[in-house]
């Protein structure tokens, strides 16, 4: 079990665009390096990536919620 | 009639430089914020302040519905929307009127007019205003395109008629070019603003950005002198000056004096920019936009004629004629601003919205700063990076340059990574002293690494 956090505050979003589904859903493979969201910050938007492989275990916020650093975006099982 | 109730629908710096051109005029302020901005400079020194909805911008400051009610239920009389967010937003201007309160600025068809890149094309062309040699509205088809472009020469930009900020912009360099690149610019187009149209300008190689600022009051327009806006970074402005450098006296006022002819002839009120891209080899000027609000750069403008922008748009808003004649507006030096943003420049501009530490920010004779930064101010991450502008006044450029220099070793902001390093190896560069700047310069001299970590004395 690994928790994935927020490189920076800002919004969280869950996917690439609001057209688009989310970047992971609960037991997808993650691999070491794959994006699983996005946090906008004074309107630039940084890729929250995965650190080490796992399976992804559920977004750990909502879609669009405020966040800081350090805060848990997902889990990886 | 004049405003006695102003609600200020905007945030950060400019909302801070409204209350007090308000206050200064003994009008009475109330200050809109978001849930995140309930901290914020401004909401502390107006007389009153509003929570207009969450953090998120498309939620407070972009909801038309509840600015205009928040502001109505406030008892305002007048509502000043600063720049950025809905500021060149018809639909708002529109509202407030509807609501029975003044909208600081031009009324919603001339926004409206000059919001839209071929009307605002066609108004200029009509005032008598040189624009860029292109198609003379949108194109919705292949064989006009290619007619046009071979007509101006290549190579040539295709454009979204609604877009703005640079998206959706092509280089066509060949009729291939053109063929290939028109259809993906209509299809985007349509995507992101649910408007396919597009058009064709011919591209001016290196050119320089000089904008001319306007006031009017309806029915008369003057003009202000221009600033030099070329240094630009992913097509933000990060250095301006006032008045451009080097630009023969014959061309400084037909720039003038077109934007005074193309303020009257939309019946202009307020503060207003018209935007020209400069040729410096031919000493042509071509209309890009007008830009339909008080602009981040105002205070260059304001520091070598000694007008105070923001308290004369709100007197003419309130039905003052202008109190300023042409003659009476004179340029006085040189004066150089540049913006402060929470970025780490040193790391690809990445965001740092920290906690404010330890502040100095000196000011005196010829240096202004305007900010919203207090000790202990949390900057929110939602929003824009701008947290101020250093502005600098000397009699002349070059003096101007020396105490810009000065004045970035001077100022201290601690607990953030700012931009500060980057306009210190700015004022050291040898291009910007000599002039030798155009809006293409800035970002190839900062992939060749002429930003380094030497934050002390800044790149050469």
């Amino acid at each position: 079990m690994a928790d994935i956090q927020s490189p920076v505050p800002g919004t969280f979003y869950h996917r690439p665009s609001p057209e688009d589904a989310p970047f992971k859903a609960e037991g997808d493979a993650v691999a070491a390096g794959d994006t699983i969201g996005l946090v906008e910050v004074m309107k630039s938007f940084i890729e929250v990536e995965a650190e080490e492989a796992g399976t992804f275990g559920g977004y750990s916020v909502e879609n669009e919620a405020a966040v800081s650093a350090g805060d848990v975006l997902a889990t990886l099982k | 009639m004049g405003i006695e109730r102003l609600f200020i629908a905007n945030r950060g710096e400019i909302a801070v430089r409204i209350v007090r051109a308000a206050q200064s005029l003994g009008i009475h302020t109330i200050q809109a914020h978001s849930e995140a901005d309930a901290e914020m400079l401004a909401v502390r020194m107006a007389d009153e302040a509003v929570c207009i909805g969450p953090a998120q911008a498309a939620k407070s400051y972009l909801d038309v519905d509840a600015v205009v009610k928040a502001a109505k239920d406030a008892g305002a009389d007048a509502v000043h929307p600063g720049y950025g967010f809905l500021a060149e937003s018809p639909a708002f201007a529109r509202a407030v009127v509807e609501a029975g309160m003044i909208f600081v600025g031009p009324s919603a068809d001339t926004i409206q007019s000059m919001g839209d890149k071929v009307s605002a094309r066609q108004a200029a062309g009509t005032a008598g205003v040189p624009v860029v040699p292109g198609s003379d509205g949108r194109v919705d088809d292949m064989e006009t395109a290619a007619e046009i472009a071979e007509r101006i020469g290549y190579p040539v930009m295709i454009k979204a008629s609604a877009g703005g900020g640079g998206r959706g912009i092509r280089i066509a360099r060949t009729p291939e070019d053109l063929a290939k690149f028109a259809p993906q610019a209509r299809q985007e187009a349509q995507a992101a603003f649910g408007d396919g149209g597009i058009y064709i300008e011919k591209v001016i190689p290196q050119p320089r950005h000089i904008e001319v600022q306007v006031l009017a009051d309806g029915t008369r327009a003057v003009h202000c002198f221009e600033r030099e806006c070329s240094l630009q970074r992913r097509r933000q402005k990060v250095w301006e000056e006032a008045p451009a450098f080097g630009l023969p006296e014959a061309t400084r006022q037909a720039m003038c004096d077109a934007a005074v002819d193309l303020a009257e002839a939309v019946e202009y009120l307020g503060a207003g920019t018209v935007e020209y891209l400069y040729d410096a080899r031919a000493d042509k000027f071509y209309f890009i936009e007008m830009n339909t609000r008080i602009q981040v750069e105002h205070p260059v403008t304001e520091m070598i004629t000694g007008l105070d922008l923001v308290a004369l748009m709100i007197r003419v808003a309130g039905g003052e004629p202008l109190p300023v004649s042409q003659e009476e507006i004179t340029l006085n030096g040189h004066a150089i601003e540049v913006r402060l943003n929470a970025e780490d420049p040193l790391k690809k501009f990445m965001p740092f919205p920290g906690v404010v530490g330890t502040l100095d920010l000196p000011e005196s004779d010829g240096i202004r700063v305007d900010h919203f930064l207090y000790k202990g101010y949390q900057i929110p991450p939602f929003y824009d990076s701008l947290i101020g502008k250093l502005i600098v006044h000397a009699p002349t450029r070059e003096a101007a340059i020396d105490k810009m220099a000065g004045a970035l070793d001077a100022v201290r902001i601690d607990g953030l990574k700012t931009t500060i390093p980057l306009h210190k190896a700015l004022a050291q560069s040898a291009d910007v002293r000599a002039g030798r700047i155009h809006t293409q310069w800035l970002e190839p001299w900062l992939d060749a690494g002429n930003l380094t970590t030497d934050q002390t004395g800044g790149a050469s």
